[in-house]
């Protein structure tokens, strides 16, 4: 019976470790704000988008099909897109073509931006209100799915790439889907 | 007699008004059926949205909330029931988009939790209580015809004791 006097300190231990666990994942990059998405392993949506720049392809998603493709969405308006741009270009030639969806913009304003800073993406189209963002669960910019062959969403990032997302998670990734 | 309860019932009045949640639901966003729209508040206040995250679709100024907000109404004309409309958002967001959780085993910890904590605060308090009463026996064993008279000898002269 003496022994239930120890189990506040049982209880603190317990609650102390999880907290510190919580922390602990904060600090390696976790934040509350981020919400897993349920897209993973299903589908990609359906959609056909017309393309930023006159003349230039659009692109629908049945073009999916056989290639591996990440979509990023991104906006002229946005400033962790910014930071993440330049890490979009280093990515040409590593086994897949890259979507950019210009999300919720104004044409001249990409169109400016894009000029000013180059352009890394394959195909470059606009959704203009926003309906194919939430159709991927889209809940702010930049975030990037990554689409394999048979047009499933297979890996997700959310917020802007950082040198070692694509090293640790978006290349091995696209490695695996090549295979 | 009429005018007091009148002044009255203007000032509540302008009360409640001040106390009115601030909706951020534009006027531009609404239908025109009474109905539709009310259903599309009744479902906007049950939606999360994903920016502000503890606010409802239909209580914040965020962007992606305003296109929630069209999304539902543009459902609702097109004949989802209400559950549809949800579900709808909860397969391109997850179920963290409604403000309150469904019962699944992903929640179970989330709703049965408080239950767990409270038995086991109850379960605590009877195994002490019990255990307390317990002790309290043993403390109390009967005594001999001898120990009583020697009880007695030593109390009289503990009081004698604290007397002198």
């Amino acid at each position: 019976m003496r022994r239930i006097a120890f189990l506040p300190v049982v209880l603190f231990v317990v609650l102390a470790g999880f907290f510190a666990y919580r922390l602990l994942l904060i600090q390696r990059g976790d934040s509350p704000s981020f919400i897993p998405s349920v897209m993973i392993n299903k589908p990609a949506p359906d959609f056909t988008l017309p393309p930023v720049f006159a003349g230039t392809p659009g692109f629908s998603s049945t073009a999916f099909k056989g290639r591996v493709t990440l979509v990023n969405f991104f906006a002229s308006w946005c400033i962790p897109c910014r930071s993440e741009h330049a890490l979009l270009s280093s990515l040409k030639g590593k086994g897949f073509q890259l979507v950019g969806v210009d999300y919720k913009d104004q044409p001249e304003a990409v169109k400016a931006w894009l000029a000013r800073e180059g352009n890394p993406y394959d195909v470059l189209v606009a959704d203009e209100n926003g309906q194919t963002g939430i159709n991927f669960g889209v809940y702010g910019v930049p975030e990037s799915y990554l689409i394999d062959k048979q047009g499933r969403i297979r890996f997700k990032q959310t917020g802007p790439f950082t040198p070692e997302a694509i090293e640790k998670d978006l290349l091995p990734k696209v490695a695996e889907l090549n295979k | 007699m009429r005018k007091p309860a009148l002044m009255l019932a203007a000032l509540i009045g302008l009360y409640g008004l001040q106390i009115l949640p601030a909706l951020a639901v534009r006027p531009d966003e609404m239908l025109t059926d009474p109905k539709l729209e009310a259903r599309a508040r009744s479902i906007g206040k049950q939606l999360r949205c994903l920016v502000c995250q503890n606010e409802s679709i239909d209580d914040s100024d965020a962007d992606l909330a305003h296109d929630l907000r069209l999304l539902v109404r543009q459902r609702l004309l097109a004949g989802d029931s209400d559950a549809q409309v949800k579900q709808y958002l909860v397969d391109r967001y997850g179920d963290y988009v409604l403000l309150k959780p469904p019962f699944n085993a992903d929640t179970l910890v989330l709703w049965l939790g408080p239950a767990g904590f409270f038995l086991l605060a109850v379960g605590g308090a009877v195994l002490f209580y019990r255990g307390r009463r317990g002790t309290g026996a043993e403390a109390a064993p009967v005594l001999s015809e001898d120990e009583i008279k020697r009880a007695k000898a030593l109390l009289e002269t503990d009081g004698e004791g604290d007397k002198a």
